[in-house]
């Protein structure tokens, strides 16, 4: 468990001033991941996208750590290569310190195009933390659809129209996709849920090996709902079920948070202007297959079954 | 060249091994020892990977080795370990460099001084594993110096230089050393190698300028860069490439010190009282030094001019070589289906757009996929030039040469 006291004491790496939206689950994802890190040295690693766009317009930069942008899909390559490195020069007794390795992308840079990257950096076992801050479509671009965006919902390349209710599709799981590499720790996270997220960001920073957490990161812009709303929508999210709070610890499955009565699936779903069109007449099944997939998901997590 | 009756001052400390053009290459590798290698293999290159795994699984350097999942990974994993302060190196062949292209143009851009053996082999489609210059010639604009290796032996010596001309704080660019695929990869000739230690010397140590491993200055690389600032830094970039122009030669007398060869921009063959002249790249200059020698035993006074370097560009060198020709036949292993000739063909015709002495110029596509080149070909080539000459014009700007129709 954090110490609220002690994560105070934590020096800020991602200073304020940056051109992230108001309300941007992103960056307090990145704000609790870093306080995971304890005061150890980090070189960041990010993956195009908002995160990374808003973060370091030339000249300025909001990382007083070293930070790497290099492509889309490759932040898991090329902190690969930045860890290989420190391996290299800690050898030869160029490098004396003790740094951890952060990888970051979104769900486009993670679930879909990066996708390979990060499978070869799990497989190869680089000691480093990739974290997908998750909104669940292309937000930088201008909310398309990806990999993570859920049933149901609404995006600019999979809208809502007159024949169509929005994306067709569940999400893939990336989080059981990661954990089938068998790395030393894989976690979902929330940033509603700020001493789980720290805890786990710990433990992923101490692993011996690659860890992976995948935090649903609320996108006011692209759900749309009122920027200020940030945290209640992220909580939603986990009350309904909808994205569970878990870790797999060397193989051990253990659900972190449990919700005591899990809200009904349209709870979350009302909250946000991408599933308006759900609650037109006709469109109840689709809101009823959300609700069977999440009934479907705990069913499993409670008999310890991810996938 | 090697200067008759004038061996390498560091003879005695050479050994000649019979090695392959990917073995020479893994063997300048082994020397150079760099911190982070990350490769993927893929034919013809594949023997630089499998060598050098070898010598990491041996204990015979201290590289740390990515064996990544593609060559997409390769090149980012380099920027990586480049941008941390790591001599990096990586190697690839055709569809392999046409994966990690987005990340080619980043490693430029970025200044990251990664050394990259290419064995040039034919993109797809039609797949084909053989040798054309159609990889690395599309890669002319990503920004990387581009050296290219008649025989194992300037692979090795060239990989060698790679280095410093990379790592020179005026330059701060990475370099492709280009051989055949195959002809020169795959075939076995005597390579002298340096003693370890001689090129341990001549590489020396290298201290990265800002690397991101330096906790305590921290730096942000690959930063958004738009209107107000992208074309100040690509400005930059042409300067680092016109940089290379001066550094080059500097690098190479220091190599000639130590090998007693002088490897400039431009090779120059039986050029000095030449009328009619090829210029070609790679492997197909051994091939065309022979037709040399033999047309110059019937009196044919025809020369070579090999290009070692087209990135960057040495057109100086080029036109001042070639301006004394009647005629010049480009030689271009690659197709840009621009309907106006190959890549090398059209920067040396360019070049001599302003020059007082222009020869007729001709260009002769060949060789794609593999096809062989042989002395006969060649000979035609000159034969052509000869007619040229006698006609005072190129009937055919861009001619194909060994094709069925």
């Amino acid at each position: 468990m954090a110490n609220l006291k002690q994560l105070s004491q934590i020096p800020e790496r991602l200073s304020g001033g940056h051109r992230l939206c108001a309300g941007c689950g992103a960056s307090i994802a990145l704000r609790q991941v870093l306080l995971g890190a304890g005061n150890s040295p980090v070189v960041i690693g990010s993956a195009t996208g908002c995160l990374e766009v808003a973060t370091t317009i030339y000249p300025y930069t909001a990382w007083k750590v070293p930070f790497i942008h290099n492509a889309f899909e490759n932040s898991a390559a090329t902190i690969s290569g930045v860890e290989t490195a420190y391996r290299a020069l800690k050898k030869k007794g160029k490098i004396d310190k003790e740094i951890k390795f952060l990888a970051v992308g979104g769900d486009g840079g993670t679930y879909d195009i990066g996708l390979q990257s990060l499978s070869g950096v799990l497989e190869r076992g680089h000691r480093m933390v990739y974290v997908c801050y998750d909104n669940e479509a292309y937000m930088n671009t201008g909310i398309q659809r990806s990999g993570a965006t859920p049933r149901g919902a609404s995006t600019t390349t999979a809208p809502a129209g007159e024949v169509r209710p929005g994306k067709m599709e569940f999400r893939k799981d990336l989080t059981a996709i990661c954990a089938a590499h068998h790395i030393p720790y894989v976690a979902q996270a929330n940033i509603s849920y700020w001493n789980d997220l720290v805890t786990k960001a710990q433990k992923a920073f101490a692993a011996e090996g690659p860890a992976f957490l995948n935090i649903l990161a609320p996108c006011p812009r692209g759900w749309r709902f009122p920027g200020e709303d940030t945290i209640e929508i992220g909580k939603l999210a986990v009350e309904t079920g909808f994205w569970p709070l878990y870790e797999i610890e060397n193989g051990a499955l253990k659900v972190t948070y449990k919700p005591r009565n899990r809200k009904p699936v349209v709870d979350w779903l009302k909250a946000q202007g991408r599933y308006k069109h759900l609650f037109k007449p006709g469109n109840e099944a689709i809101i009823e297959a959300i609700q069977e997939n999440v009934n479907k998901i705990w069913e499993k997590l409670e008999k310890g079954i991810l996938i | 060249m090697l200067e008759a009756g004038k061996d390498m001052l560091e003879t005695e400390k050479c050994v000649v091994k019979a090695i392959t053009g990917d073995q020479a290459a893994a063997e300048a590798m082994r020397q150079i020892n760099p911190d982070v290698v990350a490769a993927y293999p893929i034919t013809p290159q594949t023997e630089i990977v499998m060598t050098y795994s070898q010598f990491v699984a041996n204990g015979l350097v201290d590289t740390e080795f990515i064996p990544v999942e593609s060559e997409h990974s390769a090149m980012s994993a380099c920027v990586g370990a480049a941008a941390a302060g790591a001599r990096t190196m990586t190697a690839t062949s055709a569809n392999g460099l046409a994966l990690m292209w987005e990340i080619v143009y980043i490693a430029a851009s970025t200044r990251l001084p990664i050394v990259m053996p290419l064995v040039n082999r034919a993109l797809s489609a039609p797949i084909n594993i053989h040798c054309d210059h159609s990889d690395s010639m599309g890669a002319r604009d990503s920004g990387w110096i581009q050296m290219y290796c008649e025989n194992a032996q300037e692979v090795y010596e060239s990989i060698i230089m790679a280095v410093r001309i990379a790592e020179h704080p005026d330059v701060l660019l990475p370099v492709m050393v280009c051989q055949d695929g195959f002809i020169t990869s795959h075939a076995v000739e005597g390579v002298r190698i340096f003693e370890d230690r001689i090129v341990k010397d001549f590489i020396g140590s290298y201290k990265a300028l800002f690397p991101l491993l330096d906790v305590e200055k921290p730096v942000t690389y690959g930063p958004l860069d738009l209107q107000d600032y992208y074309f100040e830094h690509k400005r930059q970039q042409s300067e680092a490439i016109k940089n290379a122009i001066r550094v080059i030669p500097e690098i190479a007398a220091e190599f000639e010190k130590i090998s007693n060869k002088n490897y400039g921009f431009i090779e120059e063959y039986q050029m000095e009282d030449a009328e009619i002249a090829i210029l070609a790249l790679n492997s197909t200059c051994g091939t065309t030094k022979a037709v040399v020698d033999k047309l110059r035993g019937n009196g044919v006074k025809a020369g070579l001019l090999k290009l070692r370097f087209f990135r960057p560009f040495p057109a100086e060198k080029i036109i001042s070589s070639l301006s004394k020709m009647k005629a010049v036949a480009i030689l271009d292993r690659s197709e840009s289906f621009s309907n106006c000739g190959g890549p090398v063909f059209n920067e040396v015709r360019s070049a001599f757009y302003e020059s007082e002495n222009t020869p007729l110029i001709t260009n002769y596509i060949y060789g794609l996929g593999g096809r062989d080149i042989n002395t006969f070909q060649i000979e035609s080539v000159y034969n052509n030039l000869l007619e040229i000459v006698k006609q005072n014009k190129v009937k055919n700007l861009v001619n194909y040469l060994g094709v069925r129709g």
